[in-house]
């Protein structure tokens, strides 16, 4: 079987404050992956990813990016890779095609390879016009676009992408992800990414991890996590107040408002016998839709549970 | 990464540097033909006359070198403190942590970035003096090693200095407080022969006086210390700086958490 992209044995974080960011964590990401990494604010993703490219020591544990081991050759591990970190990190007062063209000379790229290829990628990500601007000037998704730009000069096999959504719009963040599978697809590039809109992991990502507290608490399949989910909630507005809710398992107020209700739906249910009984009471619908987005109740869920049971233990 | 790709990894930052100090130059190649060209007007001319002879030639011709020696500390210090440091404020470092750059390369660009600041600045200078004086250079090729290999061991100072820095103050601590008496104290203005015994043999533990009597001694052919054993010197310093600068640098001091 090929190597996988990455590999992570009881990955240890202790920053200098004595803080546990990680906890032997293992991870795996097959090559060609489009994988998730999830987690809360504080989890350890950028710790995570920050030791695989070596904007942060590690404590202990092994990282292998497609079979080589960063404590034996760090170089070659890192050609191997594309970063776009979570924090803007370029010179602000840098030229937009210099910071792209200055990255490539850095991966050891002659300037007449560089030229071309920097022209394609920052048409491709809509920056072409602003090549000579400082980067100052740019706006917030500007910047990350450049990041991306930046990352994929010198055609990295992997790419880590940390939070490249943070502050984009909705248009330019679905153009994104566009560009991102193109290239997942294509190019054959595997790309791991972190991100706070668990409907760009589910639209995306075909393995997820959960981390949370350092540990993981999930790594698995995207559909089989999906299929986990064993009731879905819905919010239907209904036209005028209820009388009376019909008896429907799982069906229930919403508090503070009248003309919505809430409905749990277990796996295996019925909507259509749902509807009737509805129907039969003289409750009008209006509309429905999910309370949440299907990854994001798991989500909640599986924090809520990790959080519960450190609360328990310690 | 291959050896060419090695070369055009350095190339950039080479090229990024000397860039960076030609860009600004009203800040880095100005100031000091400015200031140099005062302490030529005020020390060379004006007092300089009152002064008469130091160690046997005309108090201009002496602190010529001297002067030309401070030029090419400060810049190549500051340079590479300053270039390093805002890289690290601006984070624009970590382009180069995540690349596959080796270590040595990057701080050996800096390094050769630095020397061509301080060996520029100390050009102009030279150019600067020859208003006031025709200096013969004695011994062309001393003259040069001398003032080369002070160039990398200040360069290699300032990318220590940068590494440890955690704001912009601190990367002027050193040269405010170690580099600036250090060579007024180093035999720029005056030689040691006029001090008394005590402070003869306390100036001797200076390793400025070595590097400014070294270069002196290639222009004019006049020193008061041995030169083959500063040069010894000079080259130990830069080996241990180098090692110390490498080692902090793959540890990731003030780099990596
Ligand atoms: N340099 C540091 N020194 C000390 N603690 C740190 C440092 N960097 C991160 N931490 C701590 O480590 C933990 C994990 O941080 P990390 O940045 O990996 O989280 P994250 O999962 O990326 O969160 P976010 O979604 O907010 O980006 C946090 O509690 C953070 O406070
Ligand atoms: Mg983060």
């Amino acid at each position: 079987m090929a190597e996988p992209a990455l590999s992570i044995r009881g990955l240890t974080k202790v920053y200098g404050n004595d803080f546990h960011a990680l906890k032997g964590i293992d991870l795996n990401v097959p090559q060609g992956d489009f994988f998730a990494l999830l987690g809360p604010n504080g989890a350890g993703k950028s710790t995570t990813l920050g030791i695989v490219c070596s904007l942060v020591n590690k404590t202990a544990g092994q990282v292998k990016v497609f079979g080589v081991d960063i404590d034996t050759n760090f170089s070659l591990a890192k050609y191997h890779l594309g970063v776009v970190p979570q924090e803007f990190n370029f010179n602000q007062f840098e030229k937009v095609y210099d910071i792209v063209l200055t990255q490539a000379g850095y991966y050891g790229m002659p300037m007449r390879e560089a030229r071309p290829r920097a022209r394609q990628l920052l048409e491709d990500l809509g920056l072409w016009d602003k090549r000579d601007n400082v980067a100052r000037m740019l706006s917030g998704g500007m910047k990350r676009r450049l990041m991306i730009a930046r990352a994929l000069i010198h055609r990295p096999k992997l790419l880590i992408l940390d939070e490249p959504t943070a502050g984009v719009d909705i248009e330019l963040r679905r153009s994104m992800w566009e560009y991102m599978r193109r290239i997942n697809r294509e190019e054959g590039t595997t790309i791991i990414l972190t991100t706070h809109y668990l409907e760009e992991a589910e639209n995306l990502c075909r393995n997820i991890a959960i981390i949370n507290h350092g540990e993981i608490v999930k790594n698995t399949t995207m559909r089989e996590l999906l299929a986990e989910l064993d009731t879905e909630t819905f919010i239907l507005d209904v036209s005028g107040p209820v009388e009376a809710l019909p008896d429907i398992e799982g069906l229930e107020r919403v508090a503070h408002d009248d003309s919505q209700l809430q409905l749990s739906v277990k796996k295996g249910q019925r909507l259509n016998d749902v509807f009737k009984a509805l129907n039969d009471a003289h409750v009008d619908v209006v509309s429905m839709r999910n309370r949440a987005n299907r990854l994001e109740e798991l989500f909640v869920n599986l924090v809520a549970e990790q959080n519960q049971a450190g609360e328990i233990r310690s | 990464m291959s050896m060419r790709q090695i070369w055009v990894a350095f190339f950039t930052i080479v090229t990024k540097e000397i860039r960076r100090f030609m860009r600004i130059w009203p800040q880095t190649l100005l100031p000091p033909s400015i200031t140099m060209t005062m302490y030529f007007i005020i020390f060379g001319n004006l007092i300089g006359a009152r002064v008469g002879e130091m160690d046997g030639v005309p108090y201009i011709d002496y602190i010529v070198p001297g002067l030309i020696m401070m030029s090419v500390i400060t810049n190549s210090y500051s340079n590479v403190a300053s270039s390093f440091f805002s890289n690290k404020f601006q984070r624009s470092v970590e382009e180069m942590v995540v690349s596959p750059m080796p270590d040595w390369v990057i701080l050996l660009g800096f390094i050769v970035g630095g020397v061509a600041r301080g060996l520029a600045v100390g050009a102009i200078v030279t150019g600067v003096s020859l208003f006031f004086t025709d200096v013969q250079v004695h011994h062309p090729f001393l003259t040069m090693l001398v003032v080369l290999m002070t160039a990398v061991l200040f360069s290699i100072g300032g990318f220590i200095n940068s590494l440890l820095a955690k704001k912009f103050d601190d990367i002027s601590i050193v040269p405010i407080f170690v580099l600036t008496p250090l060579t007024y104290l180093g035999g720029v203005f005056y030689s040691i022969n006029t001090l008394p015994e005590l402070w003869q043999n306390i100036s001797m533990i200076n390793p400025i006086l070595y590097m400014v009597n070294t270069f002196r001694y290639g222009i004019l052919g006049v020193s008061d210390i041995d030169a083959g054993g500063a040069i010894a010197a000079i080259s130990m310093f830069i080996v241990v700086f180098y090692i110390l600068a490498l080692w902090l640098l793959k540890r990731g001091q003030g780099i990596r958490s």
